[in-house]
């Protein structure tokens, strides 16, 4: 099991003072190596989970366990570094940094964790076709280039799990599916189970197993009735 | 993981190269002042208060023993007046103790450069610092007793062009002006190595030569005496500017102190010379602490300088941070490579702060040299040449420590998602 999610509660303030729960999931779990995709309307909770889940934010109550450590029971320090280990994140927006070259952007991703290898940096970036591209800096690449840089870099640290958010959301339908059938395909070789969330069809029904977010989001269930 | 860090500062420093290389500049003018204030200071004091300049004392008219030295030692300011010829004489004959009396006088100029009279003996037994006496460049020697004959000092051949067998005419005062030149023709016969002193200045002649010079007035006798023709002039109407002193035994500096300086009223007595000068720096030390308080004030400002380049930066690099932390960089090595950023921008500046010390001290070696004859050590180490560094560099680390906290502090779910 790469990921046991139990009880988990995330709750924001409102300006007006009023406490919101954005995320209440009581059971979701992945085998190692799985692909599961998470269908989810826009503000329904998504990224704050994937957020919980890579122990960027820090749950109310509950238990988020990634690959058999559970994250509350963690200081800030050692999520961290679980996340610099274990995980790889496909953002919307690729999230690269300007100032860093194509290889640079990947090398990022195992620096905080198994360390700086340049050779597999390198390599990735092959893998993903921008053998020629290495020494690019995003804004010198297109955003299918982007996409897959980001892709190369969520890759680096050899995670356990991807997640992957939205991450067709900001290319055309041609590249989406070239992206995402890339996406599923690195994962596989790598050995990484995969979890997307995204709102779109296209790219949902390419998933053997989705799941509808709001169907697991209690939170989201009581806005609705 | 350090490596990472340094990665980051790198590329940091590369992303925003323009304020990097502004903030690195001000840095180094920063660091390179606060250098040359404190070596410029320290060598300065050394060279006219600490160095060895070959006497112990000057005798001179009575007046200010720091104007006596002044004018002897270092061939500034004007001679406070003139001393009979046979006071120098009774010093040199008649008072044990004394190792060597070499007369020095002044009143005249070539081309601004001092001429001063003397003897033989400050090129046969003087020693300008222990253990080194004049030596002259090539065939060059000592003009001989009698003879209208100048040896001149290396910066003033280098500044004029002049060589062995040049011939020059003195002119009148201290001061060069033109049609002041005197009739008297001398002609150089050597040509002094360098010897970083204020000597190097000085254009050296027989002090008969200032007695017999035409339109010198001489009162050594109390009324005025003008030589003319070529008839030797009677001992009682020669005088001296001053004489300088070097004993064998010290306790005869203090013997003659008591006695010229304070029961005697005719003479003054400049002794020991290192005492006199510091009086001077003593005097002026506000002036020192005056080119401190801007240097300790230069260095604020450019703290404040990198504090403004990074803190201003933080804002738009919050993303930045956000990314770092989302691909498991931990509080503190965000907080880190801010803190080692401001610190490697300090290094530089201080780096580069060696290159502006060496001009700065190379343009005030100059000046000094030109003004003064002193020659001030470009590649002397001076502690501040490395406190200052390691100083600025920690100052750096200091500054960089509120926008590392800032970055510390960035809510990383919040800044993941871009803002337009």
């Amino acid at each position: 099991m790469v990921l046991s999610v139990n009880n988990l509660k995330k709750s924001y303030r409102a300006p007006d003072g009023e406490t919101s729960m954005v995320v209440d999931v009581a059971s979701f779990a992945m085998e190692s190596g799985a692909q599961v995709a998470l269908r989810g309307s826009s503000g329904s909770g998504k990224t704050t989970f994937l957020n919980l889940v890579a122990g960027i934010l820090q749950a109310d109550s509950g238990e988020v366990i990634l690959c058999g450590k559970a994250l509350h029971q963690l200081n800030e320090s050692n999520r961290d570094q679980l996340r610099a280990r274990s995980i790889g994140y496909v953002f919307q927006t690729f999230n690269l940094l300007q100032g860093y070259t194509a290889v640079e952007n990947v090398l990022l991703g195992m620096l905080f964790g198994p360390g700086a290898d340049r050779a597999y940096a390198e390599a990735l970036l092959e893998r993903v076709g921008l053998a020629d591209r290495m020494h690019y800096r995003p804004r010198q690449l297109s955003v299918g280039q982007q996409q897959r840089v980001a892709v190369a870099r969520a890759l680096a640290n050899h995670p356990d799990l991807v997640l992957a958010d939205e991450p067709t959301g900001n290319l055309d339908r041609h590249h989406a599916g070239e992206s995402l059938a890339l996406i599923r395909e690195i994962c596989k070789e790598n050995e990484a189970a995969l979890l997307l969330v995204s709102h779109d069809d296209t790219v949902l029904e390419q998933f053997d197993t989705c799941q509808d977010f709001d169907d697991i989001n209690h939170a989201m269930r009581e806005v609705a009735s | 993981m350090s490596g990472g860090i340094f990665l980051l500062v790198r590329r940091s420093l590369r992303q925003h190269a323009f304020s990097t290389i502004i903030t690195v500049l001000a840095v180094g003018l920063a660091s390179g002042l606060t250098m040359s204030v404190f070596s410029i200071q320290q060598q300065t004091r050394e060279a006219f208060s600490g160095g060895d300049v070959g006497f112990d004392a000057v005798l001179g008219a009575r007046g200010s023993q720091l104007q006596l030295v002044l004018n002897t030692v270092f061939h500034l300011e004007t001679s406070p007046g003139n001393i009979p010829w046979s006071v120098y004489e009774k010093l040199k004959e008649d008072t044990p103790g004394i190792r060597l009396a070499i007369p020095y006088a002044t009143g005249d100029n070539y081309f601004g450069y001092r001429i001063v009279g003397t003897s033989t003996e400050l090129f046969s037994d003087f020693e300008y610092q222990k253990g080194q006496k004049f030596r002259f460049v090539g065939d060059g020697r000592s003009f001989e007793d009698g003879y209208a004959e100048a040896v001149v000092g290396s910066y003033v051949a280098e500044q004029l062009g002049i060589s062995v067998g040049d011939h020059i005419h003195p002119s009148h005062g201290v001061n060069y002006a033109e049609g002041s030149e005197h009739e008297d023709e001398y002609t150089v016969v050597g040509i002094l190595e360098p010897t970083n002193s204020p000597s190097d200045r000085v254009v050296w002649i027989p002090i008969e030569g200032i007695f017999h010079m035409d339109g010198h007035v001489l009162k050594g006798a109390g009324e005025h005496y003008e030589h003319h023709g070529t008839h030797a002039i009677p001992e009682e109407h020669k005088e001296v500017s001053a004489v300088m002193l070097s004993f064998s035994s010290p306790t005869l500096g203090m013997n003659l102190n008591q006695q010229i300086n304070m029961i005697g009223k005719e003479y003054t007595l400049a002794f020991p010379i290192g005492r006199v000068m510091l009086e001077l720096f003593d005097k002026i030390g506000w002036v020192n602490r005056i080119f401190e308080l801007v240097a300790y004030l230069v260095v604020l400002v450019s703290g404040a300088a990198i504090l403004a380049s990074i803190y201003n930066t933080i804002n738009e690099r919050r993303r930045e941070f956000a990314i770092l932390r989302a691909l498991g960089a931990r509080r503190r090595t965000v907080f880190s490579a801010i803190v080692l950023e401001a610190a490697t921008i300090a290094a530089l500046g201080s780096v580069l702060g060696w290159l502006f010390y060496g001009v700065i001290l190379f343009s005030a070696s100059y000046a000094v040299r030109k003004e003064t004859g002193v020659v001030l050590e470009v590649f002397m180490l001076h502690p501040s040449l490395y406190l200052t560094p390691i100083g600025m560099t920690l100052l750096g680390a200091i500054t960089g420590i509120v926008p590392a906290y800032k970055a510390y502090a960035t809510d990383v779910a919040e800044n993941l998602i871009p803002h337009s």
